[in-house]
Formats: structure tokens, C-alpha cells, sequence
């Protein structure tokens, strides 16, 4: 995100904390899409992710008049709708979960032995980043695609700086066994 | 020894570094930092082209995710419409602070410290009227607004109280069930997550306070605790990050 968006982003949340339901449309129109595959990607059921997204928007509604500016505005959203989402995967029984969570992320492309095969390292790489665990998945969301600082995965995940860089290091660990379990060889670590 | 248990632990850091450089997050002195070891460093280089790939696949992975419906926005505008005048206190109090400031600024600082003098006289004044009626009334449990009846005894019409909402509560279990029991957000949420909830009534505050805390304790999995406002509210579970409890 560019610096001229995050000061408009600012700009948005105190019009918002004005009441200006036009800035919190631009708002929501601006950032829906990647709280939601965030959102997706921890609870991993759309219609859930859907619900989920429209609370975290009205957190950000009633909450904008004590938003201090100290995070950037996206930061502070992605911890809300992560918050949102543990709760609601707290609230579900695990065998729920696990089946339309497998349902919802399931890839329709070949499974890592196919599409290794057909030597698509590519797919095959993005099979094993859904194998993760969520832990791993989240961190690996947050800095790739997400493109959060130390600092700000620290502030979202509520964990140490250095505890988000050994996290990270572990997940692209995991990743690489994963893929080597696939047949990639990556020669690391 | 030091030296190379140095650069080793130098080399790791970095290391652990490679996934903000590929994103372009790191600040220009780490990008620098790692920039020099790449160019020194060709396994490293090479690690550095795998995170590459990792990245480029989980922005295709994300991208490919799809976007959600219409109904999101939908839903959203209808809590906000559902919540009405869910007053911005804070703003104004914030724009009054600002204006206050600047109202006083334009006076000079002897005639502001005579106004001072006859403020505080004014307060220790009032705080003598106000103690005074309270030590006359006894406690009436947050009532809104209350209407003595044809036999001189005191109704009320609503009544205040504070909530902490449960957790796993969705917006639509709250908003459902504050509209079964005549209830709306007046203030909110203070704290982590404390709400002022305004019941409408109709009856004798101690009944009707009795009946609303006994509703509120049948729906544990809504309401996680209650407060009459002249009670202090206990902190709400902590977990929510900047706040939210709502879910």
C-alpha cells in the first residue's frame, strides 16, 4: 500500500468517526476484498468469511473516533477480522470446520503428485501453501500477500517481533518439507 | 572465533529477513543490509530466489480466492442503519476541546485567571446543591427517566444498563435480541468492550431492574455480564484487539 493511501485511509477513519457513511463505503470498497481472503483463509467457509467481513467493517464504524493512528488503518482492520475470525472458529465444532473448510480451499487444480507430473512446480507450490497449518498460513499470508512489516504482523498476530521472524522462517521450513514430501527438491533448508 | 560465530548469527538474521525483502517491506537500512549480503553471498542469493516463488504463488493463491458478495456491504449498512443514532460522542468532545481552546486563547491571561477564580467558586458551589440531592434520593439504578403514577409511587420508562455482550455473539444474535427485549446501544463500547444498553420499560425501577438482570442471565450465550450503570462495569474478557466485542 502506498504512503498516499495510508494517509487517506486516515483521512477516511475520521470522517468516519463523524458519521460520514460515504467515506466508510469508499473505505469498505477499497479494502473488502483482501479482508475477506484474509478472512477466508483463516475460517475458510465463504459465506462465514462473508458474515465475518461485515462485522469487522462495523467494528471499524464504531470504533473510528478512538483509532490513534499509531498502525496503519489496514493493519489495525486485519487484527479486528482476525480477532472475528478465532472467535468464530472457536464457536464451530472441529469436524465442521475441518469438512467445509476442506470444501471451501480445496483447489480444483491436480493434487502436489499430478501436477508434479505434469511438472507444474507452480501448482505444486500452491497445494503445499494450503497444507500449512493456520499458524503458518496466516504468517505467510501476512508478509506475501498482505505485505506487512515485522512490525505490523507483530501488532496483528499479538507476538514478539522476533517471534514473527523465527515463525515465518519455521513456516517456510514446513513449506519446503512439504514440497519435498511432493517430490520438489528445493536444496533448503 | 567471535568474528565468525558473528557473521553466522549476522547471516541467519538476514536470513529471516528475506521474506520482507522480497515483499518490499523492510526499511531502506535492512534493505541495504540485505541487498550487500545477496550480492556477496550466492547461496544466499539463491534461498532468496526461493522466496521469490513462495511469494509470487501465495499472490496467486490469495488472488484466486475471489471476492465476496454485494450482501457484505448490504449486511454492513444495515447494522449501521440498525444501530441509528449510536452517538460519536467522542468527535464532538474532541471538536468542543478545539474550539474551547481556541475560545480561550483570544483572552488575556489576567482576565482568564479572574474567570478562573469564579468558576471554581461557581463548581464548589454546585457540588454543594448536587451533594446535598443525593444524599436526599436514594439510588434509582440507572433509570432514564422516571414518572410517579396516580398512587405517588415512582415508574419508569426506561433503564439503563451496562453489557458486556458474549464473545461468540454474532451482530445479529445482539441486534435480535435487543429488539426482543426493547433494548438499544446508547453509549459504546467503553473500554474493551462495555456497552450502555437502554431498555424500555414500564413499571417500578427494583421490579423491572430485577426482571431485566434475570433476562440477561437467561441469555449467557448473548449477554456475557450486566451492570446497573451506577455500578462501575468490570472489564470485558480481554481479547479483542483494539476493542472490538461485537462480533
Amino acid at each position: 500500500m502506498s504512503a498516499n493511501q495510508a494517509t487517506s485511509d486516515e483521512v477516511l477513519i475520521g470522517r468516519i468517526a463523524k458519521g460520514d457513511r460515504l467515506a466508510m463505503q469508499v473505505l469498505f470498497a477499497r479494502h473488502h476484498v483482501r479482508v475477506y481472503r484474509f478472512v477466508l483463509r483463516l475460517v475458510g467457509n465463504p459465506s462465514v468469511a462473508e458474515d465475518l467481513i461485515s462485522d469487522v467493517f462495523l467494528d471499524v464504524w464504531r470504533q473510528a473516533d478512538r483509532f490513534e493512528g499509531r498502525s496503519a488503518v489496514s493493519t489495525w482492520m486485519l487484527a479486528i477480522a482476525r480477532f472475528k475470525a478465532l472467535s468464530a472458529l472457536r464457536k464451530r465444532p472441529d469436524e465442521e470446520l475441518d469438512e467445509e473448510t476442506a470444501e471451501a480451499i480445496e483447489d480444483t487444480s491436480d493434487n502436489p503428485e499430478v501436477a508434479l507430473e505434469k511438472k507444474d512446480k507452480s501448482a505444486v507450490l500452491r497445494q503445499c501453501l494450503q497444507k500449512l497449518s493456520p499458524e503458518h498460513r496466516e504468517i505467510i499470508d501476512l508478509v506475501y500477500y498482505h505485505e506487512k512489516s515485522v512490525e505490523e504482523v507483530a501488532e496483528i498476530v499479538k507476538i514478539p517481533e522476533n517471534t514473527v521472524k523465527t515463525r515465518m522462517f519455521y513456516a517456510r521450513k514446513k513449506l519446503a518439507e512439504l514440497l519435498q514430501a511432493a517430490g520438489v527438491e528445493r536444496g533448503w533448508p | 572465533m567471535t568474528t565468525i560465530s558473528g557473521k553466522a548469527d549476522d547471516r541467519e538474521e538476514i536470513e529471516y529477513l528475506l521474506p520482507w525483502h522480497a515483499a518490499g517491506t523492510l526499511s531502506r537500512r535492512d534493505a541495504e543490509r540485505v541487498e550487500r549480503a545477496l550480492a556477496s553471498d550466492q547461496e544466499l542469493a539463491r534461498r532468496f530466489e526461493l522466496v521469490r516463488e513462495e511469494l509470487a504463488e501465495t499472490i496467486h493463491l490469495n488472488e484466486s480466492l475471489g471476492a465476496p458478495s454485494s450482501q457484505a456491504l448490504e449486511k454492513l449498512f444495515a447494522a449501521i442503519d440498525a444501530e441509528g443514532a449510536t452517538v460519536r460522542k467522542p468527535s464532538f468532545a474532541f471538536d468542543l476541546r478545539t474550539r474551547m481552546s481556541e475560545f480561550f486563547a483570544a483572552f488575556a491571561p489576567r482576565t482568564l485567571a479572574y474567570a478562573g477564580a469564579a468558576a471554581a467558586l461557581v463548581i464548589l458551589l454546585q457540588a454543594g446543591v448536587i451533594g446535598s440531592m443525593l444524599l436526599k434520593n436514594e439510588t434509582n439504578y440507572g433509570v432514564a427517566s422516571v414518572n410517579p403514577d396516580k398512587q405517588g409511587q415512582a415508574k419508569v420508562d426506561s433503564i439503563d444498563l451496562y453489557i458486556n455482550f458474549a464473545p461468540q455473539a454474532t451482530t445479529d444474535e445482539v441486534s435480535k435480541f435487543l429488539r426482543e427485549h426493547g433494548g438499544r446501544i446508547v453509549e459504546g463500547p467503553r473500554g474493551l468492550a462495555t456497552y450502555t444498553v437502554r431498555f424500555a420499560v414500564t413499571g417500578v425501577p427494583k421490579q423491572e431492574l430485577a426482571r431485566l438482570l434475570k433476562e440477561m442471565q437467561e441469555n449467557r450465550n448473548i449477554v456475557g455480564s450486566e451492570f446497573p450503570v451506577d455500578t462501575p462495569p468490570a472489564p470485558a474478557a480481554p481479547a479483542a484487539p483494539a476493542g472490538p466485542s461485537l462480533k
